[in-house]
């Protein structure tokens, strides 16, 4: 054995060493960005909206949701507003659509990206959330949330659901009425919804029948372009 | 008798600064408490712009405070002496304007009484987490070099410490340029040109700065700055100047070349009201074309320039700051390109937003923290440079 060898060999560990040191943190960062394949849930929760069903003026989801979270109801600039109805109007046609816009439960949330303390979190069925007590109220997820989902609760709150805990300072938004799926039920503005504009179930299931009707008809997402994969789909748009 | 009277004077006047700047930050603690009782309703902030003027107050203070430690890398990395007396100053300025930032951010808080929850509950895909390690390490990095500067013995070890608060403070002021890079959605951020626009302004900011305290210790001291550093220093005040305005000019130009950004530039540089007043007179005139003729004209020499000058630039940078933050969220995003849209909440609708006195409160506070902390550094320790007339 030469010392040339021994040499080329300490070279070889050293170089291997850096890479790994160089590469690891990146491939652990791309793995909690992204997150692990085969953790992903079987569920996936979503909705299929109906725009052509949807009647302009009509805020019966409005209200549903309000109730049912304990919302006051107020559309002044820093009142609460989980869902909300908006007029769009095609600026070359001149074609009118009316849809309810909430938190569209993206795969891939901005707003759990940018939370630093974890507040923002994507259950494994799809559902994003604000954990009430991590949320730190420093409002960046309102920030990289493309939909202006998000809300900021700007004053002291009372007569609370207490299924739906909210707290002053901390930031909310849609939770597709998770206290409600999670026994088994609808969220309330699908229910209230008189012309079934809101579909709502599991995208997951080849047999259900949200995802029967986004396999035959047309339907987009909203901001499709930014990738976030959205679990809140449109039909007629 | 009159000899004395005059140190006796300005005795009293620093014990009198004190008090106003202590009175300010009794008026901001004053404001945080109501904000924590009544919540952020009593602000002008709402869900539109849902960062207002307590972040405009921070983001000057996080990006001077790194911008001024120029003073001390070009002292102790490049080796100038001019520099390098200078940068104990230059650290203490630092610390001082990173401490009153951060208290103003944390403060502004939802819920500042969970801010341990930000260390101990920590998101790695967060630049917001990322920068809490940044901004405690700032710090550390920036103590750690006072030292090795201040004691004797470890003087030698003040060059190894330069340099890594020389490298610090670019990552720390790339990361504050990253939490608007990284907003996919928004016409205003979500560009890489970010980062280096947010280190270029802040050579400039954190010189403007160094030049006010500068001229105010030396005032104060009865002391004349010496016409060589003088001439130095105002330079690289005018070459950070351009350079950022250059910065800002091709932000602005490249949006204005796409056609999904004109609206936007539009808005900011034209039709906004209020954003492109302050974008034109406030930052472009008050804030560069004032201070660069300041600078370069020898003319205007009878006037204290550079201090005012300086003046100037920070003032050009607050507006620059509140038309980036605030006039940025202002405008509506863009949920359904192609569509004109309206809701009842202000989809497609210009945000409105009027700063209340207790977020401006809270934000001189944060100036009041900066203040208390490097006058009494001053005065206590020894921050004032001392060097040889040079030729």
């Amino acid at each position: 054995m030469s010392d040339i060898n021994l040499q080329r060999r300490n070279f070889l560990k050293t170089a291997a060493g850096a890479a790994m040191v160089t590469v690891a943190p990146g491939m652990l960062l791309f793995d909690v960005a992204h997150g692990n394949p085969q953790s992903v849930g079987k569920v996936r929760w979503g909705m299929l909206i109906d725009t052509a069903a949807c009647v302009p003026g009509c805020n019966d989801c409005v209200t549903a949701c309000n109730k049912e979270n304990g919302l006051s109801g107020g559309t002044s600039a820093t009142d609460p507003q989980w869902i909300r109805k908006i007029e769009i109007k095609d600026i070359s046609s001149g074609r009118e659509v009316s849809l309810p816009m909430m938190c569209q439960h993206c795969e891939h949330p901005p707003c759990v990206d940018v939370c630093p303390t974890g507040a923002s979190f994507k259950r494994m069925d799809g559902i994003v959330l604000v954990d009430k007590h991590l949320c730190i109220g420093c409002r960046y997820c309102m920030m990289a949330c493309p939909y202006k989902a998000r809300s900021f609760v700007h004053e002291p709150l009372s007569d609370q659901n207490p299924d739906v805990p909210r707290g002053k300072g901390t930031v909310e938004s849609c939770t597709m009425c998770v206290h409600r799926i999670d026994q088994g039920g609808q969220p309330a503005c699908a229910e209230a919804c008189a012309n079934k504009v809101i579909l709502f179930g599991d995208l997951n299931d080849p047999d259900s029948e949200i995802a029967k009707k986004v396999r035959s008809v047309v339907s987009t997402q909203i901001r499709a372009d930014l990738k976030l994969n959205p679990g809140v789909r449109y039909q007629g748009l | 008798m009159a000899s004395y009277s005059i140190p006796q004077l300005r005795s009293h006047l620093f014990y009198v600064l004190m008090a106003v700047a202590g009175a300010i930050v009794l008026a901001a603690m004053f404001a945080v408490h109501s904000m924590e009782e009544q919540g952020h309703i009593i602000t002008g902030m709402n869900n539109q712009i849902v960062w207002g003027m307590p972040h405009v107050f921070a983001i000057f203070l996080i990006i001077a405070a790194s911008g001024v430690l120029n003073v001390s890398s070009i002292g102790s990395v490049f080796n100038k002496p001019a520099y390098k007396v200078r940068a104990p100053l230059a650290g203490l300025l630092s610390i001082a304007m990173l401490a009153g930032g951060l208290t103003v951010l944390m403060l502004d808080l939802g819920r500042p009484d969970r801010i341990i929850v930000a260390a101990t509950n920590f998101n790695p895909t967060s630049v917001f987490a990322w920068n809490v390690v940044l901004y405690s390490g700032m710090f550390a990095a920036v103590t750690v070099y006072l030292w090795t500067l201040m004691e004797q013995r470890m003087y030698e070890w003040s060059k190894p410490a330069a340099f890594v608060v020389f490298i610090w403070r670019f990552v720390l002021t790339t990361g504050t340029g990253v939490i608007f890079s990284f907003l996919v959605a928004r016409q205003a951020y979500g560009t890489a040109i970010l980062p280096p626009l947010f280190i270029v302004i802040s050579f400039a900011w954190g010189l403007a700065v160094f030049h006010v305290v500068q001229a105010a210790i030396y005032e104060w001291n009865g002391k004349l700055l010496d016409e060589y550093v003088q001439k130095r220093m105002r330079n690289l005040m005018g070459v950070f100047v351009i350079a950022s305005l250059y910065f800002v000019a091709t932000y602005h130009l490249t949006n204005i070349y796409f056609a999904r950004q004109t609206e936007f530039e539009s808005f900011i540089l034209v039709e906004g009201g209020i954003y492109p007043q302050l974008f034109w007179i406030g930052y472009v005139l008050l804030g560069n074309v004032l201070p660069l003729l300041l600078i370069y004209l020898p003319a205007l020499d009878r006037f204290k320039r550079i201090p005012v000058a300086s003046l100037f630039i920070i003032l050009g940078g607050f507006c620059l700051l509140y038309v980036f933050i605030i006039g940025g969220q202002a405008f509506p995003l863009d949920i359904f390109p192609g569509y004109s849209v309206s809701s009842s909440f202000a989809d497609g609708e210009i945000g409105t937003y009027q700063p209340s006195l207790p977020e401006i409160l809270l934000g001189l506070g944060g100036v009041g923290v900066a203040f208390l902390i490097s006058a009494i550094g001053i005065r206590v320790l020894d921050f004032v440079p001392r060097e040889l007339p040079k030729k």
